[in-house]
């Protein structure tokens, strides 16, 4: 049993008498782990959050962190033991990327040299060059934006991160780049992340535990995403959760034993003769055996784009989308260096799917 | 050409006087509609009261002031104080919406993430509201310089040092010269003054210009 970090009893908010926004909410946050709040618009799960800094304040209940009842705190003191991550980045764009960065670390009367050492630390930390610190946010690109956000709260090294739909905004392939990011960070850090979203996917690929929020302000169910994937509480879950939950929940099961198949490689998509000249599939790799693109056993199509990647050490989820993504339904599997390791193949996935489902039956 | 020659240290030394009964009024209408506007932000009632009430202002005829300000403040007539304090009047009437305009400017989402970073009510005002609100600010200032400079040569009828004493004492004397040196050296006047505002915006919001074009050197 983790240790709990953030406590709500009986939490109600109601704002001007009307339905409860947040309905007799209790649960507890463990220490050093990621809890994701989610649910559809209209649930209270922005303002629970916005409840643990006293952004908004409870309307009964009372919620403690670190066993300080929060309410007794001074509420800037309170907000400066918590780093803040925001949907629209939030940065000040009168200040450069390392001053915003340093923002809470001057509030706390740090001398600006220090905190501008402190902050081009950080810069480092998300994973952006140094050249960056002099910039203003505007000169940023949306991703870059999110990762000042996040480096901006872990400035003065809180304990605690509430992050409030950070990176809704950013596109799909930037939001799994700041997904991996953030896990990569906890890993070293061991925060206490308390995260709101309303994608259910982003719920489960990073929550450690899922809070799954009904409207109405009601805590439907908080378990481990891979719990609320296989064993929805309700329907409302049940329904949250999605048409794919069943493909969703693979990406809990590590696809280690799936059979790896050579495959014929060629360097160019046009086909000559001394290939074997078209009549089944190749793929297409650089000089150094990297995957490029598939060559058609049809003559003169050109290089095919290829499908998502299945790197060693990934889920099911992800070998089976490598699969039934390829233009030839061989789902291309790379080593470490990005170098072509062997193909899959869809039927196989399955099979191991299945093998796994039948060793949870046997071992429950 | 030859009068303003001949009387160029006259003239400048108008232009000076004009100067500072153009600048005071601007200081101090700051002073004033930056607290009320921040006052007047509470909620909307007192916002369109204090509107309303500051815009009237505006439309009293700047003569009248300057002759009943006089017998309000207990000053003499060809005292300048009267200059200043009824054209802060009119720096007010146009700042205060102004800088209502500015602190709505500002992104409400900025001022929450200062708040959630632990900000104090004060010191967000002077460090986030106010900086970022300088661009609608300063739009606002130029507006009143121009006025400002402007207005000041009506105090020239009451025999208050200024370039509107060229007007006068050109009309009285029948001396067209004369007057169109006033006009020309008060068209430059604006002119300076709305290039220094122009330059000193530039200085305090040098983040406004910043390129939106994103940056390489890394990637996402």
């Amino acid at each position: 049993m983790a240790e709990a970090m953030i406590v709500f009893e009986n939490v109600t908010k109601r704002y001007q008498g009307g339905q409860p926004a947040v309905d007799a909410l209790s649960m507890s946050i463990d220490k050093g782990a990621i809890t994701v709040f989610v649910g559809p618009s209209g649930c209270g799960k922005t303002t629970s959050l916005r409840m643990i800094n006293r952004m908004v304040e409870p309307s009964s209940g009372t919620i403690t962190v670190a066993g300080r009842n929060v309410s007794q705190e001074p509420a800037a003191r309170l907000r400066r033991s918590m780093g803040y991550v925001m949907q629209s980045s939030g940065l000040m764009p009168h200040r450069s990327v390392l001053d915003n960065i340093a923002t809470v670390p001057r509030l706390n009367g740090v001398p600006k040299a220090a905190a501008r050492k402190r902050a081009a630390e950080l810069l480092d930390v998300v994973g952006l060059a140094p050249v960056l610190g002099k910039r203003y946010p505007s000169q940023l690109s949306g991703g870059q934006q999110q990762r000042v956000g996040v480096a901006r709260a872990l400035a003065a090294d809180p304990p605690v991160l509430l992050m409030d739909e950070p990176f809704s905004a950013v596109d799909p392939v930037v939001r799994d780049e700041l997904q991996q990011e953030l896990l990569r960070l906890q890993r070293e850090l061991a925060k206490t992340i308390v995260f709101v979203t309303h994608d259910i996917d982003e719920a489960t690929v990073l929550g450690d535990k899922v809070a799954v929020f009904a409207v109405g302000g009601k805590l439907a169910q908080y378990a481990a995403p891979e719990e609320i994937l296989r064993a929805p509480a309700n329907d409302f879950v049940a329904s949250f959760v999605g048409r794919d939950r069943g493909f969703r929940h693979l990406a809990f099961n590590a696809a280690d034993a799936v059979r790896l198949h050579p495959v014929k490689m060629v360097q160019s998509a046009e086909r000559t003769v001394a290939d074997g000249g078209p009549g089944e599939w190749a793929l297409v790799v650089d000089a150094d055996g990297r995957p490029l693109g598939w060559s058609s056993p049809r003559d003169g199509t050109g290089l095919v784009p290829g499908g998502s990647l299945f790197h060693r050490g990934d889920t099911l989820r992800r070998a089976l989308d490598a699969a039934l993504s390829s233009p030839s339904g061989l789902g291309v599997a790379v080593d470490d260096d990005g170098r072509v390791a062997g193909v899959l193949k869809a039927a196989e996935v399955l099979a191991l799917i299945e093998e796994t489902r039948q060793n949870r039956e046997e071992r429950p | 050409m030859g009068w303003f020659l001949a009387n160029s240290g006259h003239v400048f030394d108008l232009a000076g006087q004009h100067l500072v009964l153009a600048i005071l009024p601007m200081v101090f209408g700051l002073l004033i509609s930056i607290p009320l506007a921040q006052f007047a932000r509470q909620n909307s009632t007192l916002r369109s009261v204090v509107v309303t009430a500051t815009s009237l202002l505006y439309t009293i005829p700047s003569l009248a002031l300057f002759i009943i300000l006089p017998s309000i403040l207990a000053t003499r007539i060809l005292d300048p104080l009267n200059v200043v304090v009824a054209l802060t009047i009119y720096a007010v009437a146009l700042l205060v919406r102004a800088a209502l305009d500015a602190f709505d400017s500002v992104d409400d989402d900025l001022r929450q993430a200062a708040v959630a970073m632990g900000y104090k009510p004060a010191a967000r005002f002077v460090q986030i509201d106010l900086p970022l609100s300088l661009p609608v600010l300063f739009a606002g200032l130029r507006v009143v310089s121009v006025s400002n400079i402007s207005l000041v040569s009506v105090a020239a009828l009451l025999g208050i040092g200024n370039l509107g004493m060229l007007f006068t004492s050109g009309l009285q004397r029948d001396f067209v010269t004369e007057v169109v040196v006033g006009i020309i050296a008060i068209l430059v006047l604006a002119v300076v003054m709305d290039a220094v505002l122009v330059l000193l915006e530039r200085l305090l919001t040098p983040w406004s210009r910043a390129s939106t074009k994103p940056a390489g050197g890394a990637s996402a």
